[in-house]
């Protein structure tokens, strides 16, 4: 009993301690959130813009080091410094319980009235907490929810990204073209490699749109996907680039989110492709270009409305017109010459709607060209389609809800498992 | 003059009085708490006192973090009531993460599989038995390997931890529907299967571990069981000589030890979390062996322990959101106070002499 006392007593010295370090800061609890709100706002130059208490919450599943959050960081960081409100960023936070826990804190703790959450596995507990706090918009990426769950304050978003896929992919066409035309390689070993995270609608689009690209310029294009089974492995990511290369790929892309494919490229010298942003500073001689989805667009539009107390679309698809589709400066060092005037000429197309990415008559499925695909946009989890998706001879991608769900997997393309 | 005498040498200290061990114990915190305040000035730049004040706004905050504190604390009191048995009995149990992943697999699949066919009371039951028994299970095999065959536990508990950590992703895999390999929110509309919240949504793990301190407690130091089990624990020769079938103990305890932690990963998934993640347990299996062990497994000395650490980390969490620091920097916050924490146990435990001057000595 002595010894539980004397341990309480322990305790009490802690506390007394911490305690003390808290008022002579000021008043503890009451100091700390000013402090909190001071770091994000001196961070934002236009301070005397944020007279109002607004505040915007982010949750991330992974931090910096992950090129996905780390683009979604940056863009958050941009639009709330350019509508001078203050904001809070949680960082890795898992696709779990723990998503909720963060948001019911930004809420609660932080007095957040905008949430905004980055992977696809935080959607159910972001779905919850926006059936628990009414008055607090909850947005969600890549989402496939919002547009038919009918709760008012939650909502979806993300980008016709697979516009930027093709984009990039056209680059490495023609990177494959002239290690055909110096005679590196003959056409026939035009394969390319791809590391995936998951076999489903998202990444599948991504990497079909992406090699669509490569094969508008390099027809002789085939490609070879192997999964990693994670969002962030950089060993797994790494080692799987290493395979796909031993295999015979001679270009690798990726939608995995670590350093690990680019660094294995730059080390074997195989030219790479990325996404979410550049990856030069890994890949200064292999890097040839990156899409990206610029979220600011987004975040303006969407805390803008908030701060505003107006409504906005509970399923939201950013395009090249919004500015959310981009690609990042191609890297001389790595590319093909001529690759910008290509992609200028490419965009222009895709602006004036003469070029369809997911055009029926450029790819099979099964031996045969798609006239009819029913896709599951509802999502209610049947997981059986129920949506026409293919019309006017192209397969309407983001065009029924903003997530992905082209998951239809090409001539051409071959998935190696995981 | 050649002096034989090592310059450091230890000595076991057998005398020391609570009093000064616990003097030694505030030190050690006053000292960890400085050399944070100094690391952080060093390496960010930020004031240590806007460091310790947001340590402690992260854990007392708002009330919905203290109550956030108490069910973390819950939960980890939990499991390290689990392991602290099998550790009384010198037990190695590290696997303290598998066996409550054990019993959240199985909590799942019951959620999952069985909602519709059960009524509700009767469905969250069966969830219970299951997931107890697939945390006994775990704690039974490593304990059986041993009791016959004599095999190191240390490594057989923590082997298991990487089994259930592969069956978890192979389950989530497999029963995720959209190839995500996420299950998402079990039952989410219907909420069958999910226990029911008393209070809020955090009391429940709370009234748990209560119970099961109370129970602990009474177990192992007035039961015959708990004696056999510090019996073992000090030494298994006694043990056989006084007549304890050692093997039979070794696997009793350990059953039981696997069967809490299955218990705490009922919890965890039907009135917590809902869902069944690879990182659900975080952790916990081993941060729960520091628990047990500062507290010499004295089930309500766990309780102060255990506070420390979630405390701790959820201080932690909040320095890295309210000075945007990377997290790793509250892991480095948590490893320099436990470190110093440890370290007191060693200078109560032993003492240091230095060697005198060899004058000094000659004289």
């Amino acid at each position: 009993m002595k010894k539980f006392l004397s341990i309480v007593l322990a305790l009490v010295m802690v506390l007394s301690l911490a305690a003390c370090g808290g008022s002579e800061d000021g008043s503890s609890a009451a100091a700390d959130t000013t402090a909190a709100d001071s770091q994000a706002d001196t961070e934002a130059p236009s301070e005397s813009a944020a007279t109002s208490d607004f505040k915007a919450g982010f949750i991330c599943l992974h931090d910096e080091q992950s090129t996905y959050d780390l683009n979604f960081i940056n863009a958050a960081k941009e639009a709330c410094e350019n509508l001078g409100v203050a904001y809070v960023i949680k960082t890795g936070i898992d696709e779990s319980e723990q998503c909720l826990a963060a948001a019911e804190e930004l809420v609660e703790d932080e007095g957040c009235t905008y949430i905004f959450a980055d992977s696809f596995g935080h959607e159910p507990y972001i779905m919850q907490a926006a059936q628990e706090y009414p008055d607090v918009q909850f947005v969600h990426a890549t989402g496939t929810h919002a547009h038919n769950a009918g709760i008012a304050n939650f909502h979806n978003a993300f980008a016709a990204i697979y516009e930027g896929r093709y984009l990039a992919g056209v680059a490495a066409g023609l990177k494959l073209n002239e290690m055909i035309a110096a005679g590196t390689i003959t056409a026939d070993q035009a394969k390319v490699g791809y590391v995936g995270a998951y076999n489903y609608a998202e990444v599948m689009s991504g990497y079909t749109s992406w090699f669509l690209g490569v094969r508008s310029q390099c027809p002789t294009a085939t490609m070879e996907v192997s999964y990693t089974s994670s969002w962030y492995d950089e060993a797994a990511e790494y080692e799987t680039a290493k395979a796909l290369i031993s295999g015979g790929c001679v270009l690798i892309s990726q939608h995995a989110d670590s350093m690990g494919a680019p660094r294995a490229c730059e080390e074997n010298n195989v030219p790479n492709v990325s996404y979410n942003g550049s990856t030069v500073s890994v890949g200064p001689n292999t890097f040839i270009i990156s899409s990206r989805i610029n979220w600011v667009p987004f975040f303006e539009y969407s805390i803008t409305a908030t701060m505003n107390g107006e409504a906005f679309d509970a399923d939201w698809t950013g395009t090249i017109a919004t500015g959310s589709v981009e690609v990042t400066e191609v890297n001389e060092a790595a590319a093909a010459e001529g690759t910008q005037a290509k992609l200028d000429e490419v965009k222009a197309a895709f602006e004036a709607g003469t070029l369809h990415v997911f055009d029926t008559k450029t790819f099979t499925v099964g031996g045969s060209e798609l006239t009819s695909y029913l896709a599951d946009v509802d999502d209610d989890g049947t997981f059986t389609g129920e949506t026409e998706v293919v019309s006017d001879g192209y397969f309407h991608e983001s065009e029924y809800r903003s997530a992905p769900y082209f998951n239809l997997l090409i001539d051409g393309i071959t998935e190696l498992g995981n | 003059m050649n002096n034989k005498t090592p310059l450091i040498h230890i000595t076991r200290r057998m005398d020391i009085g609570r009093p000064r061990a616990y003097a030694y114990r505030a030190a050690a915190i006053i000292l960890a708490f400085i050399v944070c305040g100094i690391v952080t000035m060093v390496l960010t730049g930020e004031n240590p006192l806007d460091v310790y004040s947001a340590m402690f706004t992260g854990a007392f905050g708002s009330s919905r973090k203290i109550w956030a504190l108490l069910q973390n604390l819950a939960i980890l009191l939990c499991v390290g009531l689990a392991l602290a048995p099998a550790f009384r009995m010198r037990f190695w149990n590290l696997g303290g993460d598998g066996q409550v992943l054990a019993g959240c697999i199985a909590a799942a699949a019951c959620m999952m599989f069985l909602s519709g066919a059960l009524p509700n009371v009767l469905l969250i039951i069966v969830t219970l038995i299951a997931a107890v028994c697939a945390g006994a299970l775990w704690g039974f095999i490593p304990a059986f390997f041993k009791a016959k065959w004599g095999t190191n536990e240390t490594l057989f508990t923590l082997m298991m931890n990487y089994v259930a950590a592969q069956l978890a992703s192979f389950f989530i895999t497999s029963w995720s529907k959209d190839g995500s390999a996420k299950i998402g929110i079990i039952n989410q509309n219907t909420q069958i299967g999910w226990f029911p919240e008393i209070g809020n949504k955090y009391m429940m793990f709370v009234i748990v571990a209560v119970i099961l301190a109370v129970l602990m407690f009474i177990y192992m130091k007035y039961t015959k069981h708990g004696y056999e089990i510090s019996v073992v624990g000090e030494s298994e020769r006694t043990a056989r000589y006084i007549g304890i079938k050692v093997r039979k103990v070794i696997i009793r305890t350990m059953l039981i030890s696997g069967a809490i932690c299955g218990l705490t990963g009922f919890f965890l998934v039907s009135a917590k979390d809902h869902t069944l993640t690879t990182t659900m347990v975080g952790g916990r299996g081993f941060t729960a062996v520091i628990v047990a062990w500062l507290a010499k497994f004295n089930p309500f000395t766990m309780i102060l322990t255990a506070f420390l650490i979630v405390f701790l980390s959820q201080g932690c969490n909040q320095i890295t959101t309210a000075l945007e620091l990377n997290s790793s920097f509250g892991d480095i916050i948590t490893g320099i106070i436990l470190f110093f924490i440890i370290g007191s146990e060693f200078f109560i435990n032993y003492r240091i002499h230095f060697r005198k001057s060899s004058k000094k000595e000659a004289a």
